[in-house]
């Protein structure tokens, strides 16, 4: 096992785009965990943001100020701190969604995997149903139905599609798993389904998952911003990228750049992080696949 | 085979009921109809009339029945916006969202199958280890963002193309009109259709890449090199036939994702099509309208998934369903 695990360093410092993807996603995360000791403003209190402060450039172009480094926007709000601001958000709704999502589809990928019959025809239908009609569509529908906007809402409207993933996966996994011979032998041994579900399938079954994880939190980030910039993702009264984006398309003509370009750049830089960082686990864990060294 | 078909069929059937259902308690329980066809201002008494007339006072299961024999016979009711059938008012909008797509998936699939070939054919050299680090960056761009990148340099400061609209049309027949027979229109055509083909485009270099990468160290395609064929039969007739099958599959399987960024994209573009007629519908709350685009895109999408089934058992030789 340690050695397995000294590998798994060894390759991961040997390859500088899982290390990129890895500090990206560290020094994001940081900084949404730490938004109100290190953002310059705070960008929602409504006492020190001023109107006059209004769609300042960056601070190095002629008229900025120093005092707002990426410039404002057409409120007066400091981009750098809502930017900072808005990736909380991205991350609050991000890990919520894998974790919920997650759980839900590890655990009937897992009991429809094992068990198979009706429970796995009806599941994996269902899978595909939900995965035909794409998350992006139906989580539009849900809110766009729904118009109760809230963080907690957005959660549930991706998650409804979004375990379909885990689901899918771990149920392969599964599949793959069950056939060894060390499951044979625990069997032969009279261990019962929960101790053979949890204590033997389930930690072997899992690594496609990591990968899983990955992908999927980058495309939750993403989908949270599309979501959002459609105008049926979080309150307004919370910052968020998407949304900063939608309201710099307003100013698009008048040639105020930095609405969109920065919080367009930290978007992307974020979910590049995380491909790298899906990419790089993908290969690792991948056993076809050798790696060239 | 035959018994295959019959069991999806059966299966979309009762997804398709499924969809209804749920389309019927949007079109019942969300929001008032009522008030939506009466009027905010409609006494009591007008009110109990239009519920009668509209047969909303009898059981629930009697209106779900007749919602669904009206939907099978095309009649979702009557936007309560602009008081025009929902259907009419949907099918006029298929031809621009329909040459929107056309047009960025026969984009996404030219370039990004011939990417994805180029790339695993010649994996070391430089071009290719671009195209592989741009294909990352494309999965990674939101089709929002590629779309307000590409207004802002291409319409807004380089002046050459029109950031929205659809431009001058051409009419083709009765209803459907055009935007390939026109210059204006085609220049129109170019930045929406370019956003919407990117996200896909990635995706398909990808597969295209990954399942060469595998194809080419089969035992087949060394028995070809080994006959001395030319590196072009070898990769082209050997290697991305076999490959094609499962792209493809994809490809068609994730249609619903075609139709979600579309959505997006049009919205950004302000492009008369499907999607953007549903975002204003959702504003609205203009439920017939938003029924009749969810049962549709119902239909459309499984349709797709069935076909493209079907075609997957009819190429792939190891497959076979009882």
């Amino acid at each position: 096992m340690s050695q397995r695990k000294n590998r798994f360093l060894y390759d991961f410092f040997r390859d500088p785009a899982a290390i990129l993807g890895a500090a990206i996603m560290i020094v994001f995360t940081a900084a949404a965990l730490l938004a109100p000791l290190i953002a310059p403003h705070d960008p929602y209190d409504l006492k020190t943001v001023e109107l006059g402060d209004s769609l300042k450039p960056p601070a190095w172009e002629e008229d900025g100020d120093p005092e707002f480094l990426l410039g404002t926007d057409d409120q007066g709000r400091d981009i750098l701190s809502t930017i900072i601001y808005g990736l909380r958000t991205s991350l609050t709704v991000g890990f919520s969604v894998m974790l919920l999502a997650g759980t839900f589809g590890v655990i009937i990928g897992l009991l429809a995997g094992y068990y198979g019959g009706i429970l796995d025809a009806v599941t994996m239908r269902t899978a595909d149903t939900v995965f035909a009609f794409s998350t992006t569509l139906l989580a539009i529908l849900f809110l766009g139905l729904f118009k109760q906007s809230g963080v907690g809402i957005v959660i549930l409207a991706i998650c409804i599609a979004d375990w379909v993933r885990y689901a899918r996966t771990m149920r392969a996994s599964v599949l793959e798993v069950r056939e060894e011979a060390y499951i044979t032998a625990a069997k032969a041994t009279g261990a019962n389904d929960f101790h053979l579900l949890l204590i033997h399938l389930l930690p072997n079954a899992l690594p496609p998952i990591f990968v899983i994880m990955a992908v999927d939190l980058a495309a939750i980030i993403m989908l949270e911003a599309t979501l959002s910039f459609l105008g049926v993702g979080v309150p307004i009264t919370k910052p968020s990228l998407g949304m900063m984006i939608a309201s710099g398309k307003n100013y698009i003509y008048a040639g105020n750049w930095w609405l969109i370009v920065f919080p367009g750049a930290t978007l992307v830089l974020f979910v590049l992080g995380l491909n790298l960082l899906a990419d790089w686990l993908r290969e690792e864990l991948n056993p076809r696949i050798q790696r060239s060294r | 085979m035959l018994t295959y078909l019959t069991r999806r069929l059966i299966q979309g059937v009762i997804v398709l009921l499924a969809v209804s259902f749920v389309c019927f308690i949007i079109f019942r329980y969300m929001g008032d109809p009522v008030i939506s066809m009466a009027g905010q201002y409609a006494t009591a008494a007008e009110r109990d009339e239009i519920r009668k007339i509209f047969g909303l006072d009898q059981p629930p299961y009697v209106q779900y029945w007749r919602f669904l024999t009206n939907a099978l016979r095309g009649n979702f009711g009557i936007s309560y916006e602009t008081r025009l059938p929902a259907l009419g008012l949907i099918v006029e909008r298929i031809p621009a969202s329909a040459e929107l797509a056309a047009s960025a998936m026969v984009f996404a699939f030219t370039v990004g199958v011939g990417l994805g070939v180029l790339v695993s054919a010649n994996p070391r050299a430089w071009l290719s280890r671009a195209v592989m680090a741009g294909s990352l960056g494309g999965i990674s761009i939101p089709t929002f963002l590629i779309g307000i990148v590409l207004i802002m340099v291409f319409a807004v400061q380089l002046g050459i193309l029109p950031p929205f609209g659809r431009g001058e049309t051409v009419k083709l027949g009765n209803w459907w009109s055009t935007n390939f027979l026109s210059l204006d229109g085609l220049e129109h055509l170019i930045l929406p259709a370019f956003t919407l083909g990117m996200y896909q485009l990635a995706v398909l270099l990808r597969l295209t890449r990954s399942g060469m990468r595998e194809v080419l160290t089969t035992e087949y395609i060394k028995t070809a090199w080994a006959k001395g064929l030319s590196p072009a039969r070898v990769v082209f007739k050997h290697a991305l036939r076999n490959v094609l099958i499962p792209v493809v599959t994809v490809a068609g399987l994730q249609f619903g994702d075609l139709i979600a960024f579309s959505l997006v994209t049009e919205t950004i573009f302000q492009w008369p099509g499907l999607g953007n007629l549903l975002l204003t519908s959702l504003y609205e709350s203009d439920q017939p309208v938003i029924v009749t685009y969810i049962s549709l895109v119902a239909v459309f999408i499984l349709t797709i998934n069935i076909i493209v089934d079907l075609l997957y058992a009819l190429l792939n030789p190891k497959i076979r369903y009882g």
